[in-house]
């Protein structure tokens, strides 16, 4: 079964999306492996504020929206349409040229 | 796995950006080789979906969360140099746009996740890929190992970070046995996801995918020449 390269696009961008703008909400909300880690044995102390922490999409929400689920949701289909425009640029940038065909 | 600012000292994290900025230099150099108008598109759609997961916290124990690290499905699906590309992409956006992973740790973690992730889970994918036959099960096993693995070896380049600039002074073996641990338990979740996205597009679309093409790929451009 060999799909279109439209529909694999098309269908893997719907999924992407869904993920990002909708499952994202019931991702778990504890601490990560690393940030754990750092709060048992104690070198969290040492973590500064991130220099971006008062920015408009900090931790993952859209800051003035109050439902936190359209917050989420929101800054996470942002972030998948930022990522796509930087990484669609970046990699249709430096790709193998098609050969030059007589023009 | 996104080292904040403040746990590794400033001269540590500007020498590992530097490493970082070489290894990305050379990953934009073997890209440029390997991309073609079929597998550019690819790339980009890989570094977007791992976006998209990275938001996606699953717990792994009790109190702690992981979330999949992409290095080896990006590796699988377009090549180890676009993967280590499509890495820093998604760390530049999350810490410039959702203040995740500190600006000074910028190329710790490019290091950690984009450099030593993809490549090791390079390395395992392809002693894996060797031992086994030539089916797409294969394919999906040497992914799931290299994915299960990928995770504590990125998390062992922190302990290494920490080792020479940590900005605290708890043992080193200490975080290294607690990194470890922790992310084995977390790769076990990587594995699992990377081997269902890798099944999904080899039953879509093989012929996109690097670890299953490669050697085709590889004895067509030979015999051309």
């Amino acid at each position: 079964m060999k799909i279109s390269n439209r529909k694999f696009f098309a269908g893997a961008f719907l999924i992407t999306a869904l993920l990002a703008g909708g499952v994202s909400n019931y991702a778990s909300s504890s601490p990560d492996g690393l940030e754990k880690v750092a709060g048992d044995i104690g070198f969290i102390e040492s973590a500064k504020d991130h220099a971006l922490s008062d920015s408009a999409l900090a931790d993952y929400g859209v800051s003035g929206v109050e439902n936190e689920r359209l917050s989420v949701g929101l800054a996470g289909l942002i972030g998948v349409t930022a990522t796509a425009l930087f990484s669609f640029g970046l990699f249709m940038l430096i790709r193998k040229k098609p050969a030059v065909k007589n023009r | 796995m996104h080292i904040p600012d403040g746990f590794i000292d400033i001269k540590t994290s500007t020498a590992f950006s530097a490493a970082a900025a070489i290894a990305v230099g050379g990953a934009v150099k073997g890209a440029r080789n390997q991309l073609s108008e079929q597998s550019a598109p690819l790339a980009g759609l890989t570094a977007v979906f791992i976006f998209a997961v990275q938001m996606l916290n699953f717990p792994v124990a009790a109190g702690t969360s992981g979330h999949l690290l992409g290095a080896a499905l990006a590796m699988v699906l377009v090549g180890p140099y676009a993967a280590t590309l499509a890495l820093s992409v998604v760390l530049i956006i999350q810490a410039f746009l959702f203040a995740d992973g500190g600006l000074t740790a910028l190329g710790l973690n490019i290091f950690n996740m984009g450099v030593v992730g993809v490549w090791a889970s390079f390395g395992v994918f392809f002693i894996v890929k060797k031992l086994l036959p030539k089916t797409k099960s294969s394919i999906v096993v040497a992914s799931f190992i290299a994915a299960l693995l990928s995770v504590p070896a990125a998390a062992a380049g922190f302990v290494l970070q920490y080792a020479i600039g940590a900005n605290a002074t708890f043992s080193i073996s200490t975080v290294l046995g607690a990194m470890v641990g922790t992310h084995v338990l977390i790769g076990i979740g990587e594995a699992i996801i990377t081997a269902l996205t890798v099944s999904a597009v080899l039953a879509s679309r093989s012929d996109l995918v690097f670890g299953w093409d490669n050697q085709n790929t590889k004895l067509e451009i030979r015999s051309q020449k």
